[in-house]
């Protein structure tokens, strides 16, 4: 991926609320005092007291906006993760899908998915369907990935136990093989709760007439830069929300009984 | 279950070239505890993973059979030093896996009869994280003999226990296993000289045959049969692991 994630693939981030807060006020202050103390323009940078009156007085069309982008997410989380689940179990089942799919899925992962920004706008249109696809490619690899690295390292002494069981195939993979390798599913599926928020707003960039994305563009194009850091603060505890929302749900994932 | 058969092992392996033990023959009575007792690295593992089929990485020249010349391989239940339990199913489900593998029912009488003999009622419901390492030993019995195959084959299945708990392990497997013909390969003396029907020391160079004591098993562990034979395996497995 060109992309870093912003948080660990097991999300074990420290949920205590009191840390992230400080260090949240710590960083107003600290951009407060810049713009104060440095006179900068506010359309080079606002004050953050600026940039909360501007969410406050445009918080309906911001939320309009939000609601766009929102949707373009979920569709591509769920087409991503469902696809990237299918693509994992094919490959964990046949070899020859493992000869045959993988060097093409590694050429795929080498193009930036960025460059097919453009191309999706051009085949799906400015509506909903370019933005999702962006999602879906940028949310499948790493869901592919992590479950099917998690189906081949089942622990060995479960597979000879199976074999001395004298287990079909399909039945280890359901049984012992995917149950073993929820955890890292689970994994995958938090990291591409952080990847489809970007994908949504990159397929919003190239072309489109709603959503955050269009909105942050919009105003900057304006010089309306409060504007923009509303939008784009938006986008981030959308984001966050999403990936703790997602952790939860995961978490369980380990736990899980057939 | 079945008649349980004799066994014989006749052959030689090697790893990349390189022998891992050399040429042996080694005969399970049918319905009988072999114990094979050895160092680490001289292929006792290999030798019980070859009977049940399993992967090992070595080359191996010879043949395997039984002694009514079926084949071994549908007959065997395995049971490892891992416990092997699936972390997330329940005692009960573990138990009953191998129906579940196969896309069968389990049969429910013999699972509640298992959950009986192996002090496992109260814990039916629990996940293995819930249960000591006795307990989760116990219920990898009770799934090996939910199997009812007529050969066991045992890798260290014991060796993670605290000596007590391991003592009890003994008895009962002795109990539950009783009519079926047993591989165990252990590097626990006292546990050969407590289990073996037949106890045979391997090396390098092949096996060496003890004589076990002639009380029934499993021998008392106080019983100065047992001390003695335990003895003398420490001793034999010592003099030939320099």
């Amino acid at each position: 991926m060109p992309l870093r994630p912003v948080a660990t693939a097991d999300g074990d981030i420290d949920m205590k609320l009191w840390p992230p807060i400080a260090a949240t006020v710590f960083a107003l202050c600290v951009w407060q005092a810049i713009v104060t103390l440095t006179g900068v323009q506010k359309f080079i940078l606002p004050s953050p007291a600026l940039v909360a009156e501007t969410w406050w007085l445009n918080r309906w069309v911001i939320a309009e906006h939000t609601l766009i982008t929102l949707n373009e997410i979920l569709i591509g989380l769920v087409i991503g993760i469902s696809l990237g689940v299918v693509t994992a179990l094919t490959l964990a089942s046949s070899k020859t899908a493992r000869t045959l799919l993988a060097p093409m899925l590694v050429f795929t992962q080498a193009l930036p998915v960025f460059a097919l920004a453009p191309i999706l706008t051009l085949w799906l249109g400015y509506g909903l369907w370019s933005k999702a696809a962006m999602a879906v490619l940028i949310t499948y690899f790493p869901v592919t990935s992590a479950f099917f690295d998690g189906l081949m390292r089942t622990p060995p002494g479960y597979l000879d136990l199976a074999k001395t069981m004298q287990a079909s195939p399909h039945r280890v993979l359901w049984h012992v093989r995917v149950p073993a390798a929820l955890p890292n599913l689970g994994a995958g599926v938090r990291l591409a709760a952080v990847y489809a928020p970007i994908g949504a707003v990159i397929g919003e960039w190239v072309g489109s007439s709603k959503g955050l994305g269009y909105l942050m563009l919009l105003a900057n194009g304006r010089a309306k830069t409060d504007l923009m850091f509303a939008a784009m603060l938006t986008l981030g505890g959308l984001s966050v929300l999403l990936y703790v929302l997602v952790g939860k749900l995961t978490r369980r994932l380990g736990d899980r009984e057939t | 279950m079945t008649q349980a058969p004799g066994i014989t092992l006749k052959g030689q392996a090697s790893i990349d070239g390189r022998p891992l033990f050399a040429p042996l023959s080694l005969s399970l009575d049918a319905g009988r505890w072999t114990c094979l007792l050895g160092g680490s690295g001289v292929g006792k593992t290999t030798v019980l993973r070859l009977m049940a089929e399993l992967p090992t990485g070595a080359k191996f020249d010879g043949e395997i059979l039984a002694t009514d010349k079926t084949p071994v391989t549908e007959r065997i239940a395995y049971m490892a030093q891992d416990d092997l339990l699936l972390p997330w199913a329940t005692v009960e489900k573990n138990i009953a896996l191998g129906a579940r593998l196969r896309g069968q029912n389990a049969d429910a009488a013999r699972l509640d009869q298992l959950l009986d003999r192996c002090g496992l009622r109260d814990h039916v419901g629990k996940k293995p994280s819930e249960l000591s390492g006795g307990q989760r030993q116990r219920v990898a019995l009770a799934r090996t003999l939910m199997e009812d195959k007529p050969i066991i084959l045992l890798d260290e299945p014991f060796s993670a226990l605290d000596e007590k708990t391991r003592a009890a392990m003994h008895d009962l497997a002795a109990d539950l296993l009783k009519g079926r013909t047993v591989l165990v390969v252990t590097h626990d003396p006292g546990e050969a000289a407590r289990l073996g029907h037949a106890i045979y020391v391997m090396t390098a160079d092949g096996l060496t045959s003890v004589a076990p004591p002639t009380a029934a098993v499993p021998r008392a562990v106080d019983a100065q049969d047992t001390i003695t034979c335990r003895s003398d395996l420490l001793r034999l497995l010592m003099e030939t692991s320099t």
